[in-house]
């Protein structure tokens, strides 16, 4: 028997018991339900984790409704509770940490699969799977001995002397804060970024880049014109699991951010996020609703993941038609 | 048979009985759950109690004060732990009647790095309370400066550093400031993890002592035993009757004493701001929390057996680890409350 005739019948209908024993016993019917059951514990594992989440906030949501997203007070004596300052924090710092990481990641990527020396190439990429897996209280530590004296003293008044006309670079230098914070979460994130975006590009066959240095194409414009598009899809993957990581980064996130609720436009000022939120005071939540609370700031967590990656791949899409119809 | 053999025979078989039931017995196994910031003297406790009675095991979670009072009130621990006491609506929650046992002292100390300034600052009430709610915003202000003549200090803006995670020694400094003032009281209050006006937030003692290391001009807190362990400026605070006092472990009993006559029957009692000329203003209590009924009887002797321990040689332990021990009036009267565990 061969698989697509047991594709055809798989699919067909009415249901046949004797093909179905006939495939059990091949073996495919066992791989296809295993597989099946492997792959959707994920669906059960991510509807699980939200309905406990959704049980477990019951209290905040009756008393506060959808106000909870807007309200900028985080009051635990008082039992005001209101997400925004972690929302805003949450998402100032990935995004700052995305513009550095980004850019930087992929540029590298790009000189280490196409551009670089093999030799040069593999041992720069093992120090960079190395740097994926240092502990992120690790680069915390050192962002606190040795980034936020640097932002102090250097970073911050030099940003202040020469952009200080913008909002983005005004107030005090604490040296903490969502700057300090974004820059530390795009370190941890670019060894990803780099690693996966490489092996993509290393991917791309050959006879691609034949073809465009065949038409005449300088190296570089084979590389950017045509390898760089060509793994687009594979580039933009390492962009979303970056993402999630600085969405979910919580422990060197708190020790540089300041671990103040406010919502403010400069970047040199000390913020807040979701994650350290929530690691930080969880385990002193004396009251039902505290505890809620900070649950709560978990699921808008969960849909922030959602909403922010639903926003990226609608990105992807648009730009993948608008250089479709270019093309 | 002789009467000497006969007793012979009877302590050799006593002794090997004994030791055959000793060798039977299963280890008690008491657990508990709750405050960090005991948690040293708390470890030491526990295994200097376990190697003078190998029956007995008595395993501690420091996983906060917060979780401590959550798990007794479900009952998933024998005894919690917690640097503030249980509220009148957290302990209706409870099935059961959760009695408090003070164990030992702690303190907290305000910590500063100002530019120029070399000696040890001088602070009224009043100043605290209005750092920490910004509106003291410059080291020179006059509520600063009037209390320390002869000392330089910069016109510079007040960093403030607080504690960003939720802990007993934030719930100490917040008591302390609700009691020396009406406005923090009000809009601030007392807990672990307040609504801060103001200031950067450190994580641990570890991370407010880096941002103040860091940051000059910056006025943070930590616990006694963190600053004395680090050589780190502290500062005097004046008490009750008007002295600046230096927190060490004197000053911290001595308000301990202060406190102790009036402690209520219950020791749910706060000793922030106590009186006594000589008494450290910033310094509490931290409590271990029993259930009233324990069903289990050789658990609940485990539990008796080692508060009355706790009460005599414990309190020895706690100098060398920078806790300041119970007063004696404070012992007695938890001895007898010991008896109220059924």
């Amino acid at each position: 028997m061969t698989t697509s005739a047991t594709t055809a019948v798989g699919a067909g209908f009415p249901w046949d018991p004797r093909s179905w024993v006939r495939r059990l016993r091949s073996g495919d019917e066992i791989a296809h339900l295993i597989t099946f059951l492997f792959s959707s514990s994920i669906i059960f594992i991510t509807s699980w984790l939200v309905f406990e989440l959704w049980v477990n906030s019951s209290l905040p949501r009756q008393k506060f409704g959808l106000s909870f997203l807007v309200t900028r007070i985080w009051d635990p004596i008082a039992g005001d509770f209101g997400a925004l300052p972690f929302i805003y924090g949450t998402v100032v710092t990935t995004v700052v940490g995305l513009l550095i990481a980004v850019p930087l990641g992929i540029g590298a990527a790009i000189f280490l699969a196409e551009l670089a020396p093999p030799k040069i190439s593999d041992s720069l990429s093992f120090l960079i799977e190395l740097l994926a897996a240092v502990p992120s209280v690790i680069y915390g530590l050192l962002a606190v001995f040795i980034l936020i004296p640097l932002m102090r003293t250097t970073i911050q008044p030099f940003l202040k002397s020469t952009l200080g006309f913008l909002p983005f670079f005004t107030g005090p230098a604490y040296g903490v804060g969502f700057l300090t914070a974004g820059i530390v979460l795009a370190v941890m994130i670019i060894p990803f970024i780099i690693s996966v975006s490489r092996e993509v590009l290393l991917s791309v066959p050959g006879d691609q880049r034949e073809a465009a240095l065949a038409l005449g194409a300088t190296r570089w414009e084979a590389t950017w014109k045509v390898v760089v598009p060509f793994a687009r899809v594979g580039i933009l993957g390492s962009v979303f699991l970056a993402l999630a990581r600085a969405l979910g980064e919580t422990m060197a996130v708190t020790m540089v951010i300041g671990n103040n609720p406010q919502v403010s436009a400069s970047l040199f000022a000390p913020g807040y996020t979701i994650a350290a939120v929530i690691a930080n005071e969880f385990t002193e939540a004396t009251s039902d609703l505290y505890l809620q609370a900070l649950v709560e700031l978990g699921l808008v967590l969960f849909l922030l993941t959602f909403i922010l990656n639903g926003l990226a791949r609608l990105l992807i899409l648009l730009t993948t038609q608008k250089a479709g119809a270019h093309e | 048979m002789t009467i000497g053999k006969r007793i012979a025979l009877a302590v050799v078989s006593l002794t090997l009985g004994v030791t055959a039931a000793l060798l039977a017995a299963d280890p008690i196994q008491v657990t508990g759950a709750g405050a960090t910031f005991p948690y040293p003297i708390y470890s030491k406790w526990f295994d200097v109690y376990h190697n003078a009675h190998p029956n007995i095991q008595i395993n501690y979670q420091s996983q906060g004060s917060g979780a401590g009072i959550r798990q007794v009130i479900a009952g998933t621990v024998d005894f919690g732990a917690t640097d503030g006491p249980m509220t009148d609506e957290q302990l209706a929650q409870a099935k059961v009647k959760i009695l408090h046992f003070p164990t030992v002292l702690g303190a907290d100390v305000a910590t500063y790095n100002v530019e120029g300034v070399t000696k040890d600052l001088k602070f009224t009430p009043s100043a605290l309370a209005g750092i920490f709610l910004g509106k003291i915003t410059k080291w020179n202000d006059p509520e600063i400066a009037k209390v320390n003549p002869g000392v330089n200090l910069p016109n510079a803006e007040i960093v403030v550093v607080h504690r960003s995670d939720g802990s007993g020694t934030t719930y100490i400094w917040t008591d302390y400031l609700s009691k020396v003032s009406n406005e923090w009281k009000t809009q601030v209050g007392t807990g672990p993890s307040p609504r801060w006006p103001v200031g950067l937030g450190g994580k641990g003692n570890e991370g407010v002592t880096g941002l103040v290391k860091q940051t000059p001009n910056s006025i943070g807190y930590v616990e006694l035993i963190y600053a004395l362990q680090n050589q780190m400026p502290a500062a005097l605070v004046q008490n009750s009757s008007g002295a600046f006092i230096k927190a060490d472990l004197a000053s911290v009993t001595a308000a301990a004493a202060g406190a102790a006559k009036d402690i209520p029957e219950d020791f749910r009692v706060s000793i922030t701001n106590a009186p006594g000329k000589t008494a450290y203003p910033i310094a509490s209590f931290t409590w271990l929390l029993v259930p009233a009924q324990i069903a289990d009887a050789s658990k609940r002797d485990a539990i008796k057996g080692f508060i009355r321990w706790m009460l005599a040689d414990g309190q020895k332990l706690a100098e060398p680890l920078a806790y300041a021990p119970l007063p004696k009036e404070v012992v007695a009267k938890e001895l007898k409350a010991i008896d109220l565990i059924q």
